[in-house]
């Protein structure tokens, strides 16, 4: 499979072998993401961050995957200090950071940009989260997860938490719909998924239930996706309250639950899950989180064609 | 009534042309909307005649006649998005020289405006914008190479 200066900007570029291939890799290079082994594959290589609004642990989890891999990193560092500031547009920026480096990893506010910067990029562009649009690389990170801690096919899986505005469950969907599942959307009757994401969905021949309800769900579940319940979204504070206590996950809920239970969650969590969850078998959210460092590690060697 | 006179008093409401192109089969109430692509008035000196809601041999079609123009291609494809099924003739001296049926082509460049304004597509980049048409049983669905999100109503109202 041909990886070598592909740009990774939406999953639906990728087929199912594809993103089988990509968490092939993953897997075998989750030693040397964890530090256990040492590796020189992307020895000689530079990878610029190009992160035009902040995201800490994105960035800080691909400078690992380069730099555990050997490889080196460049930081534009903070866009009032650059040339942005002084109106330059995003094609020029990428025009010159391309003679810098083997590879660019771009979080960017708007929609498209990373397609578009792949347009004026000869290194291979990677889009971590183009505003409200895609992010990948969480996607594949989360697909990681449920593979290595569950089963992809034909999951089991509950997403809960504001499904009308998160990207994270959209894409997340999308992406399982390749593998088959049966996926239950937990939210309040105001934040349910888009019925046209549904609609695509059921015409992937994946079964897809709404409710309200974390109790009705949890005993029949493989995997349970706990995404961000944001305030923002409720005109009336007590309306949040009320959604955030009924959606969250604690010790009682897991009663019912299947003993291999997995909790995901892509982090920071606000209020979704109790900290005595932290410490059961349940808990995958750390894990999850560290997973995107073999991930990224693999994507960055398949499309700077160093594949291990 | 029959066919032939429905036909007649339809060739009464509209004159022939000399020169130039007639724009027939229409979508009934999109007459105005293929102007607004023509961007006539303004951009032709000829008569231009409009026929809205006439009877068409299933349904009703609108139709548009230009005196004195030809239509480019880019024109055409626009026509098409809101038009699927119009018809493009040509007329020379009173006779159709060629008869074609509007084609919607599978990208479109440049010539829709992204309905999200968050859109790169959107800002001061020095991009065009970028469509993929999807024609589900002639239901017309564009989706942004850029930011992914589709149109699916009104596409007229889109066009740049
Ligand atoms: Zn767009």
């Amino acid at each position: 499979m041909k990886f070598t200066n592909m740009d990774i900007i939406s999953m639906k570029d990728f087929s199912r072998d594809m993103i089988d291939h990509i968490l092939d890799t993953a897997e075998k290079l989750e030693p040397v993401a964890r530090g256990k082994e040492r590796s020189d594959i992307l020895q000689g290589l530079v990878l610029s961050l190009l992160f035009f609004e902040p995201s800490t642990r994105t960035r800080m989890s691909f400078e690992s995957a380069m730099v555990r891999a050997g490889g080196s990193v460049l930081n534009m560092g903070s866009v009032e200090a650059s040339s942005i500031s002084k109106g330059e547009t995003l094609a020029d920026t990428i025009r010159v950071i391309d003679g810098y480096a083997d590879a660019i990893v771009l979080r960017h506010p708007k929609e498209g940009s990373a397609r578009m910067a792949a347009e004026y990029s000869s290194v291979p562009v990677i889009n971590a989260g183009d505003g409200a649009g895609q992010h990948p690389t969480q996607t594949l990170l989360d697909l990681y997860t449920i593979r290595r801690e569950s089963h992809l096919e034909r999951i089991k899986i509950a997403i809960a938490g504001d499904l009308k505005y998160g990207r994270t469950a959209h894409s997340l969907c999308y992406a399982l719909s390749l593998y088959g599942a049966d996926i239950t959307l937990v939210s309040p009757e105001s934040l349910r998924m888009p019925e046209e994401i549904i609609e695509d969905l059921r015409s992937h021949n994946i079964n897809v239930y709404q409710t309200s309800s974390m109790e009705e769900v949890i005993s029949d579940i493989d995997v349970l996706y706990a995404t961000r319940i944001q305030k923002e979204r409720f005109p009336d504070p007590t309306e949040y309250q009320k959604v955030a206590a009924s959606l969250k996950i604690v010790p009682q809920l897991l009663d019912e639950a299947k003993e291999g239970l997995k909790i995901m969650h892509p982090l920071p969590r606000i209020n979704e899950i109790d900290p005595q969850i932290d410490e059961t078998s349940h808990a995958s959210y750390f894990r999850q989180s560290f997973y995107g460092v073999p991930v990224r590690m693999a994507l960055l060697s398949l499309v700077m064609g160093r594949e291990p | 009534m029959n066919k032939a006179s429905n036909e007649s008093k339809y060739e009464l409401r509209v004159q022939p042309i000399e020169n130039g192109t007639v724009i027939d089969h229409i979508t009934a109430g999109q007459a105005l909307n293929v102007l607004k692509i023509l961007k006539i008035p303004g951009t032709s000196e000829g008569i231009v005649s409009i026929l809205i809601n006439a009877p068409g041999a299933e349904e009703r079609k609108d139709v548009v006649k230009i005196e004195g123009r030809e239509l480019k291609s880019q024109e055409v494809d626009k026509i098409a998005l809101i038009a699927p099924d119009a018809t493009i003739n040509i007329i020379r001296d009173f006779k159709v020289i060629r008869k074609k049926r509007v084609k919607i082509p599978n990208f479109l460049t440049g010539f829709v405006r992204c309905i999200n304004p968050n859109c790169i597509s959107n800002s001061n980049e020095p991009i065009t914008s970028r469509f993929e048409v999807n024609n589900r049983c002639g239901k017309i669905m564009l989706r942004c190479k850029y930011c992914e999100k589709t149109i699916e109503k009104n596409i007229a109202d889109h066009l740049l």
